[in-house]
């Protein structure tokens, strides 16, 4: 009898809305194929893997005022068990009032400016299995009120779950060495990943320059590292969440064909040095290039941290790109950088490209390589994992 | 007496002027007529279709949802979502277009959840890979240009001003534009492109006008075909709204993120 109660419960809920919501998706399922160009560091690690995933959109319109989106995501690879995952990338109730919009339910938010590192970009953590670039992140649960003015949006965040960052397995590359062990994470927190996190964001544009300012409070989205030992008598990384304040400045601005970019950071613990970051640098765009058409970006962006090479893989970095657009009806892009350690003399190669195949397909080629990473640099695990990736997507 | 001077005086004063002008005072009394004739619509909607056939005749569809709002003295605001194709389904862009300083333009990514600030420098680097330039899409005001008038022509039947633009914002990709404008709806009815070495460029035609409250004329069709590439695209317009009470704040960049 449970089953009908739940059912009717759920028709009370829907019936004051609306009898028939506007239901609309979109989405992709895409395949990729990866090579690795070098043999692993460690036994355990596979080769060249094979991996699918899929992520629709499912859309409802109430009414003028509300909505819900729910996108999951699901991915199988045939190497690594830990990138085997799937995740609520967003399951959100918007509400759009007089002068407001509250957004419940688990949702993502992008924060920041620069193209080498996301700084500022704090309130979803980073689905770290998916891409060593950071980009892909993991639904986080939200109350969100968003409030926009004249005089710029304000954003006010609850967060009430923690999601622990996802870590490539022990068969899995890009892993640190030891490989990090999920089971034994800890929290500063004693209420763990249930500490209700805050974040408050004033973003707003004067002319040509759009700005945010941004503080923090809760749980870091990035662990710190300390070496256990497993259960099965293994050396292993156990991550551990610490509480943190963090505040933050994003600023870019365009001037003619200049893009100019700063992001910054300075974070605050209860058990630790504070410490500052930031990122900075430009993009300039030369048009009408290669007969006209295509948009050439000149990308350049350096990287600051105070803390030593224990923080993190980036103190004292130059990052350099290049951006094309061919600007043709397949859309065909590529984007190529390197990023350089000005102290310890690493690189770090990478080359994104894309083009659309007909209406409904796109392919993707995307390489990394390291080259000179010293033994106590951070990436200095990941140095036999140079890669090329061919991938095909669909969207639907 | 008097009357009657005062009223042949004001149905002789346009004509006076005319006689009067040099041909830049004319082509621009044309373009301010077209501006002038066009105010007060406020804000419209409209879906647009955009069909891209290469050499060989193979073609690609776009599908693009449009509002705008008027902005009295200023450029007009617009937003473009994109449904089709696919792999860019949900992608907004946001203009503030102004007359001669740079318009601000933002962009959203609905995979990344990002609002991108971008330039509008490059206003003649090709939209959606068609043979449109954002110059030729974006808000046509009347300071962009300066203007001479070149004489009369009559086409299939109606009677048009030719009239030569001079584009006066940085980077263009035309040295002049030459316009066919009816002489009774004040409508452009055809626009030759004449690239940075002066040699002709594109062709646009515009195809099947309607008037819409009585006042506003649209076009069904706009044809643009590159003469140097033989690459043309198509812009097939329908469902036009006017007045649907849009105000500056459904043209904020805050709005991007929740459009659909």
């Amino acid at each position: 009898m449970i089953v009908p109660k739940v059912i009717s419960l759920l028709a009370l809920l829907v019936y004051p809305i609306t009898a028939f919501p506007e239901f609309s998706y979109r989405g992709n399922a895409g395949l990729e194929l990866k090579y690795f160009t070098a043999d692993p560091i460690v036994a355990d690690q596979t080769g060249n893997t094979i991996s699918a995933s899929i992520e629709p959109e499912f859309y409802w319109s109430f009414n003028d005022a509300d909505s819900l989106v729910f996108t999951p995501f699901l991915r199988a690879d045939s190497a690594d068990d830990s990138r085997s995952h799937g995740d609520i990338r967003e399951l959100l109730w918007l509400h759009v009032g007089e002068g407001w919009e509250l957004r419940s339910g688990i949702g993502k938010v992008f924060w920041g400016v620069t193209e080498s590192i996301h700084l500022v970009d704090i309130v979803n953590q980073t689905d770290l299995v998916e891409n060593l670039d950071q980009e892909d992140k993991l639904g986080q649960p939200m109350f969100w009120l968003s409030v926009p003015k004249d005089w710029g949006t304000l954003d006010l965040f609850a967060l009430p779950y923690f999601r622990e960052r996802t870590f490539p397995g022990i068969e899995g590359r890009f892993r640190t060495i030891p490989v990090v062990d999920k089971s034994l994470t800890t929290y500063e927190s004693v209420d763990e990943e249930s500490h209700l996190d805050w974040a408050v964001r004033w973003s707003h544009y004067v002319g040509s320059l759009d700005f945010g300012i941004s503080a923090f409070d809760g749980t870091s989205r990035d662990p710190q590292f300390i070496p256990k030992m497993s259960d099965g008598g293994q050396i292993v990384l156990a991550p551990h969440y610490p509480q943190i304040r963090q505040y933050s400045v994003d600023i870019q601005s365009v001037l003619d064909a200049w893009l100019l970019k700063l992001e910054y950071i300075h974070r605050d613990f209860d058990s630790a040095d504070s410490y500052n970051a930031a990122v900075g640098g430009f993009e300039y765009t030369f048009g009408s290039i290669f007969d006209r058409r295509a948009d050439l970006g000149v990308i350049m962006e350096y990287l600051y941290d105070s803390r030593d090479e224990n923080g993190g893989p980036f103190q004292d970095d130059l990052f350099a790109g290049i951006r094309i657009a061919f600007n043709d009806t397949q859309s065909t892009e590529l984007l190529t950088g390197i990023i350089g350690d000005l102290h310890n003399g690493a690189r770090l190669f990478t080359l994104e490209a894309a083009r659309r195949l007909g209406d409904r397909w796109t392919m993707k080629l995307e390489a990394r390589a390291f080259s000179s990473i010293p033994d106590d640099d951070p990436l200095s695990s990941q140095r036999e994992d140079d890669y090329v990736q061919f991938s095909l997507e669909y969207f639907f | 007496m008097y009357k009657l001077t005062l009223l042949s005086l004001l149905i002789a004063l346009p004509f006076g002027l005319v006689q009067a002008q040099t041909p830049a005072e004319k082509g621009l009394a044309i373009a301010t007529e077209i501006d002038d004739r066009d105010q007060g619509w406020q804000d419209q909607t409209s879906n647009m279709q955009m069909i891209l056939t290469n050499r060989q005749g193979q073609s690609s569809t776009r599908k693009i949802r449009l509002s705008s709002l008027e902005v009295p003295g200023d450029g007009d605001k617009s937003i473009s979502i994109f449904d089709e194709p696919a792999d860019v389904k949900g992608t907004a862009f946001l203009s503030h277009t102004h007359a001669v300083k740079p318009d601000d333009q933002w962009l959203y990514l609905p995979a990344l959840k990002r609002v991108k600030r971008i330039s509008s420098s490059n206003k003649s680097g090709p939209f959606m890979g068609s043979e449109f330039a954002y110059e030729d899409i974006a808000s046509q005001e009347v300071a962009k240009y300066t203007y001479k008038y070149l004489g009369e022509e009559e086409i299939d039947g109606r009677k048009m001003f030719i009239n030569e633009l001079y584009p006066q914002y940085k980077k263009s990709g035309y040295t002049r534009q030459v316009a066919w404008v009816d002489q009774e709806r004040y409508v452009l009815l055809k626009v030759e492109f004449y690239d940075r070495k002066n040699t002709l460029l594109k062709t646009l035609n515009f195809v099947d006008y309607n008037q819409y409250l009585d006042k506003y004329w649209r076009p069904d069709e706009m044809h643009m075909v590159n003469h140097q590439t033989g690459k043309s695209s198509k812009l097939i317009w329908s469902d036009y709204t006017f007045q649907n009470g849009l105000s500056d704040s459904d043209f904020e960049r805050s709005i991007l993120q929740r459009l659909r």
